[in-house]
């Protein structure tokens, strides 16, 4: 199937999914929605670098917050509307992931992985100490009740988010179909094999950075509106860099649709469990089923569907 | 004469304080078989890596059809036509056989030319790639379906798909049966008779003396040989180093 018309129907399934949503009229659907779709996004950006090129990021939270914290600058130096926010978070997350990549891409495995965690802790310390975006203390981002032709503004971030999901899935499912996927497997597979073949290992890895990063970004964006108080804790959050990490895993890393399973499940699962239970059990949830996943299903829940088709073939 | 198509000048290479290569000087004709011999830690690999670019030498000049190659990474010096085998087969386990001679074609033949071909051509190239090593039948099949042979076959296959002007074929024979290692002599034969210079890395010295018009061999980091091959075995410094006479 074509991009085109995969975005058109994605795009189909993203209208009924905002029009089921619209149709159940409970605002609490919206709120929680949100998130799932957040992590949807996230998880796609995450799978760009750990799933198809198998550089591990243990700093999502670190391009998470860099496109919340655009945000919070934007809205306090010249407000802007939230979709040239998610434009503008995800450029500069994608530069930092750019860099990022130029300078620790030399580095393979567990280094990989600590330095991106070393990336979050640096940025995380730069926005404690910078006042303007309310360092330590946090930033109230007063967000509007109404907004016009959509009304409720959650609903119109639940929107806004279910359109970034389309584009990163649809992004994420044209790049594994492409020269470029294919250049990516091979560095997941085996860089100096990819080398000898003619792929130039480090610009591909470099273009991965860069997307996941901006991806991570632009999920971010629109986040200070959602939670009206951003504070360094909440913004570079455990959670965000252990589920980015999670539902792709438990998905499955090799292909577009096992991070999008790996979210709806997870990121449902901890709603539920956030309204049935406590907020406090969402990390202990993710961390049972990674253990579980890692042991009885490496390749996740997609490569376990691909394995029994293969058998029963 | 020939023109040479590589000229390696005083490369030297060390890790830490052990010499792997020792100012070493190769030239290779253009459509030339060479065997390139030695015991076990005399630099062959240390070479190839060199010559490829996935070491860096650090004296010395690699040369390739006229140009230098020593910052070259070791994809640009794939698209320039310098190809090779890994010793221990290296296939993109994720992807099909297909696929895994697909990736040369889509970064090293596509990149080239600056033309992109059709999903269809490149699927019929593919196969053809494929028929050249007997590996046609299994070509939608993954690299962990593969015997040895069929491995070494598809390696050979990758780097051919390159469409290289010079193929390095590092021990793509270890292990083979007779008859195997047969297939693979007459695959390699055949590609330099289609005009592409092969050197053959090999231990196995019936195959390196049938194929190979110029033997080189080293030891210890150094060149201590280079001649017919008939003229080279007899060279007492060859017999003492190593064939142990």
């Amino acid at each position: 199937m074509h991009s085109s018309v995969f975005l058109v129907i994605a795009t189909a399934v993203g209208a009924v999914i905002y029009a089921l949503a619209h149709w159940l009229a409970n605002d609490y659907l919206f709120f929680a929605g949100y998130t799932v779709l957040q992590f949807i996004v996230l998880a796609t950006a995450w799978n760009i670098l750990g799933g198809y090129t198998g550089y591990v990021n243990f700093g999502s939270a670190a391009f998470f917050a860099l496109g919340a914290y655009t945000s919070v600058f934007f809205h306090k130096a010249y407000p802007l509307p939230i979709p040239v926010l998610i434009l503008i978070g995800g450029t500069i997350a994608g530069l930092v992931g750019l860099g990022t990549g130029y300078l620790t891409l030399r580095l393979r495995g567990a280094f990989f992985a600590i330095a991106t965690l070393a990336l979050a802790v640096v940025l995380q310390t730069l926005i404690v100490n910078w006042d303007f975006v309310g360092g330590s203390r946090g930033a109230y981002i007063i967000r509007p009740r109404e907004i016009a032709v959509i009304g409720n503004y959650i609903q119109y971030l639940f929107l806004i988010m279910l359109a970034l999901c389309v584009i990163a899935i649809t992004v994420a499912r044209a790049i594994e179909r492409s020269r470029l996927g294919y250049g990516f497997a091979t560095i997941r597979d085996d860089e100096l094999a990819a080398e000898a073949s003619g792929v130039p290992t480090l610009k591909l890895k470099l273009i991965a950075t860069a997307l996941s990063g901006a991806f991570m970004g632009m999920a971010g964006a629109p986040f200070p509106y959602y939670i009206g108080y951003l504070e360094p804790s909440s913004a570079f959050g455990l959670q965000y860099a252990v589920n980015s990490i999670a539902m792709p895993m438990i998905g499955g890393t090799t292909s577009w649709i096992g991070p999008l399973i790996g979210a709806i499940l997870l990121g449902t699962l901890q709603q539920v469990a956030t309204v049935t239970v406590s907020s406090a059990v969402n990390l202990l949830i993710v961390g049972v089923l990674l253990v579980a996943f890692v042991i009885i299903a490496p390749k996740g829940i997609v490569g376990l569907v691909e394995d029994s088709w293969r058998r029963k073939k | 004469m020939a023109e040479n198509l590589l000229e390696v000048v005083n490369v030297g290479k060390r890790f830490g304080g052990f010499v792997a290569l020792d100012g070493i000087e190769l030239a290779v004709a253009k459509g030339e078989r060479v065997g390139l011999i030695g015991p076990n830690g005399s630099g062959k690999s240390t070479l190839v890596n060199c010559l490829c670019g996935t070491l860096a030498n650090e004296t010395g000049t690699v040369k390739f059809d006229g140009r230098d190659m020593n910052r070259l990474n070791a994809h640009q010096r794939t698209r320039l036509g310098m190809a090779r085998s890994f010793q221990l087969p290296r296939p993109f386990t994720s992807m099909t056989l297909m696929d895994n001679v697909r990736i040369p074609l889509l970064y090293t033949v596509q990149a080239r030319s600056g033309i992109l071909h059709s999903s269809g051509d490149l699927d019929t190239r593919c196969i053809e790639l494929l028929r050249l090593v007997g590996l046609e039948q299994k070509a939608r099949q993954w690299p962990r379906d593969l015997t040895q042979v069929e491995m070494r076959k598809l390696e050979l296959a990758r780097a051919v798909a390159a469409e290289p002007k010079l193929l390095i074929a590092d021990e793509a024979m270890a292990g083979l049966s007779h008859s195997e290692i047969e297939d693979i002599l007459a695959l390699l034969g055949r590609l330099n008779e289609q005009g592409i210079t092969v050197i053959l890395i090999e231990h196995i010295m019936r195959a390196v003396m049938s194929f190979s018009q110029r033997l080189v061999v080293l030891v210890s980091g150094k060149k201590i040989a280079d001649g017919r091959p008939d003229e080279v075995i007899r060279d007492p410094e060859v017999e003492r180093a190593y064939l142990g006479q």
